[in-house]
């Protein structure tokens, strides 16, 4: 099962509404609410980082019994350096993204906690690529 | 471990709830209070206050995403509508109490609501 959203970057009005969406399909699938809460806040960390930081992204979401796979692929200035990015407490972000309760260093690092595999992908002045997956297989 | 209703919640604050009146009988195990939503991301406890001073849709998605789903508003924080209607869709109670931060959170603890940490 494929999903896919657009995401506009700064536009902080709709941050979540792809995570959201897909959190109400997980629930129909009735995966596990800890799983659900797993995925669900690292694509809304992911999410928010395309918002934040780039032009504007798309989130695939495909879903089979074994596992949930997202990519987060966006339009934007890229990550320079990525260990540096995935360091808790680096961040770029501008005050509004502070204002909005984010831009602490943290995004990145909560993402690689929740999911099972994280991959990190980037070309400065053209976009980033963040791929995670989550296993459901017991 | 002391639980507390919303509903004790919301009379300690002399608090205004402005969305999920129907659920305010809900208990409640732990507070944790901070403007950071990433900071709110990290956790997992069960039935969780978050108080903060922060009011935009942000606050809103992190807790449906966190699955916390009482959130009261300091400091005469104002609840738009949009917040109230997604809110509502999540099951969520929403209060907005007049006290700063450091005010709100020493009446809850003094009230025996717990930390999360
Ligand atoms: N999609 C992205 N495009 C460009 N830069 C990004 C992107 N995601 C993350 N970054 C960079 O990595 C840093 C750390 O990201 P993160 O851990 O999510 O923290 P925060 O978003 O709070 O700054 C950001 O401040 C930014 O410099
Ligand atoms: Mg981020």
């Amino acid at each position: 099962m494929e999903f896919n959203y657009e995401v506009e970057g700064g536009n902080f009005a709709k941050a979540g509404n792809a995570a959201s969406s897909v959190k109400k399909v997980l629930k129909q699938l009735n995966v596990d609410p800890k799983v659900i809460k797993r995925v669900v806040v690292a694509l809304y960390e992911g999410e928010v980082n395309v918002v934040a930081h780039a032009y504007k992204g798309n989130i695939m979401v495909d879903i089979d019994t074994a596992r949930i796979f997202i990519r987060i692929q966006d339009e934007g200035p890229g990550i320079p350096d990525i260990d540096l990015a995935m360091t808790v407490g680096y961040s770029t972000a501008s005050a509004m993204v502070r204002e909005m309760g984010f831009g602490a260093g943290m995004g990145l690092p909560n993402m690689k906690r929740n999911a099972d595999s994280l991959k990190l992908s980037s070309k400065v002045g053209e976009g980033t690529i963040v791929e995670l997956t989550t296993n459901l297989s017991k | 471990m002391l639980l507390m209703k919303i509903r004790e919640i919301a009379e300690i604050l002399d608090a205004r709830v402005v969305c999920g009146e129907e659920s305010i009988d809900r208990d409640i195990n732990c507070g944790f209070a901070s403007d950071l939503m990433s900071d709110v991301l990290t956790l997992d406890s069960e039935h969780l206050a978050l108080i903060t001073g922060l009011a935009n849709m942000q606050v809103v998605r992190t807790a449906e995403m966190a699955d916390v789903n009482c959130i009261v508003f300091v400091r005469n924080k104002i609840v738009s509508p949009e917040m109230r209607e997604v809110a509502a869709e999540n099951d969520m109670v929403l209060l907005e109490c007049k006290y700063s931060m450091f005010n709100t959170i020493g009446m809850l603890f003094q009230a025996g609501l717990q930390p999360v940490y």
